[in-house]
């Protein structure tokens, strides 16, 4: 008997600890613990890892927070023990540039996910020309998914496509998108984009859906899916690498990985990692619910922490105001003005 | 009382927002519009304001420059003609007031040194970006208080306000706004980020503005400075408000800003290009102010 019905469907697993898991550590992960986890990810035979900063190249500012080292610095050390496995980078055009991609690739990386709001795709065309002309392999990568319904995102995809995006990714950004949805989106792509565009899809795990959600794309056509190790990534974390893995084997879809090693990397290196456990919790699930940009979280807690106003409420109130990835300064902004509203705040403040 | 009289090159909303601006001024008066499609709308709007317009590029404007006394050109292009059309220009003696990231001239945001270029009679001025104006005047009022190593600032745009060009030149807005935050607001090192938000309706321009400065700050005189320069923006740009701040974070001053437009052409949420139009405008009449005063003669300028 079948497996299941996706038995030997292939899929392409892109580890996002070390880019998405930044923004759980504050951005504060050592070269020495990067250079751990990547060769840990390279021996499990993980195909693809993304290396740099939380919000990508040009990512060090006070908007998102300082690393100990600079991008460069944490592809290179990555990029020279890997035996297999492809480095990536994440590029937001509006904070990432194309010299930042050049001196990337310089040293090491070869993939790049070229990443725009889910509406705002014509912002990307010189950055994905570009990682072409060096010959990378690129993505255009959509953002906060769930504020396009599916016949945008097409509409986005193709024009990401048109400049030259190998694999066009749906990015749930916020863990907002229900299963349905999920399948929707990805069956309309898949219909829509030329056959020899790849699909991806990058969940997060706010509602508790990683994992079907990625399951889900896979049956739609997804062939690549994004998740980190113990999902260390921002709010409730990607979709746990391991556990993905493990279901993925079940159902008979080939990733290649060692799900046992995923296992024992998950258990021994990624959680004693952790500054906090990564798991669904109140704020986490808050983002899920409101459909705010999982990145939000930290920052949110410690607006809270400093104008007193519940980090739950800050981020309804973001969800309402329609902020988006990069808007991360809004945070406190926002912060601010409740806590005026609710007497918290010195008016002279 | 006289005016001087202007043209206007580019036929798109910018160069449409500034003959409603030129128009209410006390010393420009808006003349000619220079557009490439003859059946345009901008074009078709300006002769409906009055104006006379080509179709031909500034290659049709030529022919009457001096026949109708332009003395001052603004440039809302793009950077691949700027040059061609600021050299043509300012060898008639036109001054160009250039709104595209060409960068040819000084960059010039009004508060912080318009004097200064008006003083050395510059005969073309860069205005930057709408980021670059809507932060500069903030970061020089906290740099004139005690030196700030680095300014960092992110521009929140509404989609609806965001045109095709700048879309697919980001980089060039990235750059250009980072270096005149340096340049022309005194920090020592900038960075500036954008963010094009689609939300509806369309969410109004927002700046945060953050400063590093090498010592602890001070507080009062970096708020009294900060307010006095919001005043001096504010008598041009009157949608520029303070929405939070400054606060103050060991050595890091932050400060929340919002600038609604005047609602002239540009619909009030697209404060980013009409504070680029008034912008362009205060800067012209300064320099129209002194040609009436007889204090600056503007002069051919030959081809290198």
């Amino acid at each position: 008997m079948a497996k299941s019905k996706l038995e030997g469907r292939k899929v392409t697993f892109h580890d996002m600890c070390l880019r998405d898991g930044m923004h759980a550590k504050r951005e504060q992960i050592s070269v020495d613990q990067m250079v751990q986890v990547a060769t840990a990810l390279d021996r499990s035979n993980v195909p693809m890892l993304q290396v740099t900063h939380g919000a990508g190249l040009g990512g060090n500012s006070i908007q998102h927070g300082r690393a100990p080292a600079t991008n460069a610095e944490y592809i290179s050390a990555v990029a020279e023990k890997m035996t297999q496995a492809t480095v990536s980078v994440l590029l937001i055009p509006g904070l990432g540039t194309m010299d930042e991609l050049d001196e990337a690739y310089a040293v090491g990386a070869r993939s790049v996910h070229v990443a725009t709001h889910s509406t705002e795709a014509d912002t990307s065309p010189q950055h994905i020309a570009h990682a072409r002309k060096l010959g990378m392999d690129t993505t255009g990568f959509l953002m906060m998914a769930h504020l396009n319904d599916a016949a945008g995102l097409v509409e986005q995809g193709k024009l990401m496509e048109s400049y030259g995006a190998q694999t066009i990714y749906v990015t749930d950004s916020a863990g907002y998108m229900l299963t349905d949805d999920v399948t929707d989106a990805i069956t309309r792509l898949r219909d829509a984009l030329n056959p020899e565009t790849g699909i991806g899809f990058h969940g997060h795990h706010n509602l508790g859906l990683g994992v079907a959600n990625s399951i889900a794309a896979i049956a739609a056509g997804a062939s690549r899916i994004d998740a980190s190790v113990a999902g260390l990534g921002a709010g409730a974390g990607n979709a746990p690498l391991e556990v993905l893995a493990a279901v993925c084997d079940r159902m008979g879809i080939v990733s290649g990985v060692d799900t046992f090693a995923l296992m024992d990397m998950a258990e021994d290196i990624i959680v004693p990692l952790m500054d906090h456990m990564v798991r669904v919790d109140r704020e986490s699930l808050t983002l899920g619910f409101a459909g705010v940009y999982s990145t939000f979280l930290l920052p949110a807690k410690r607006a809270s922490a400093r104008f007193g106003v519940p980090a739950r409420d800050i981020l309804i109130e973001l969800g309402k105001q329609k902020m988006i990835g990069g808007q991360e300064d809004m945070i406190q902004d926002t912060a601010m003005t409740m806590a005026r509203e609710r007497g918290l705040l010195d008016a002279a403040e | 009382m006289k005016k001087i009289k202007c043209a206007l090159i580019g036929s798109g909303n910018i160069g449409t927002d500034l003959i409603y601006k030129i128009r209410r001024s006390e010393v420009l008066e808006p003349v000619w519009m220079v557009g490439i499609d003859a059946d345009s709308e901008g074009l078709k709007r300006a002769r409906d304001m009055g104006l006379k317009t080509t179709a031909e590029g500034v290659d049709g404007l030529l022919p009457h420059v001096q026949a109708d006394d332009i003395q001052i050109a603004f440039d809302a292009t793009s950077a691949y003609v700027h040059a061609e059309n600021s050299r043509k220009l300012n060898a008639l003696g036109v001054m160009m007031i250039d709104l595209t990231p060409a960068a040819i001239g000084p960059l010039c945001v009004p508060p912080v040194n318009l004097r200064e270029h008006a003083d050395k009679l510059e005969m073309n001025v860069n205005m930057i970006s709408c980021a670059g104006q809507a932060t500069i005047p903030v970061i020089s009022a906290v740099s004139s208080v005690q030196p700030v190593a680095y300014a960092e600032i992110i521009a929140s745009l509404s989609s609806k306000s965001v045109g095709p060009g700048t879309r697919a030149n980001l980089d060039e807005f990235t750059y250009t706004t980072s270096n005149a935050l340096v340049k022309v607001g005194g920090a020592r090192t900038g960075k500036a980020l954008a963010v094009i938000n689609p939300a509806e309706p369309p969410m109004i321009m927002r700046n945060t503005i953050y400063c590093e400065t090498d010592d602890t700050p001070d507080q009062a005189a970096i708020t009294a400075s900060v307010l006095a320069m919001i005043t001096e923006v504010q008598k041009y740009v009157p949608g520029y408000r303070l929405v939070n701040g400054p606060i103050f974070e060991g050595n890091l001053v932050s400060i929340f800003m919002e600038v609604a437009g005047l609602g002239d052409y540009l619909p009030t949420y697209a404060g980013n290009l009409d504070i680029m139009t008034a912008a362009a405008t205060r800067t012209a009449e300064m320099f129209a102010s002194e040609i009436l005063a007889g204090k600056l003669t503007l002069k051919p300028v030959e081809a290198a």
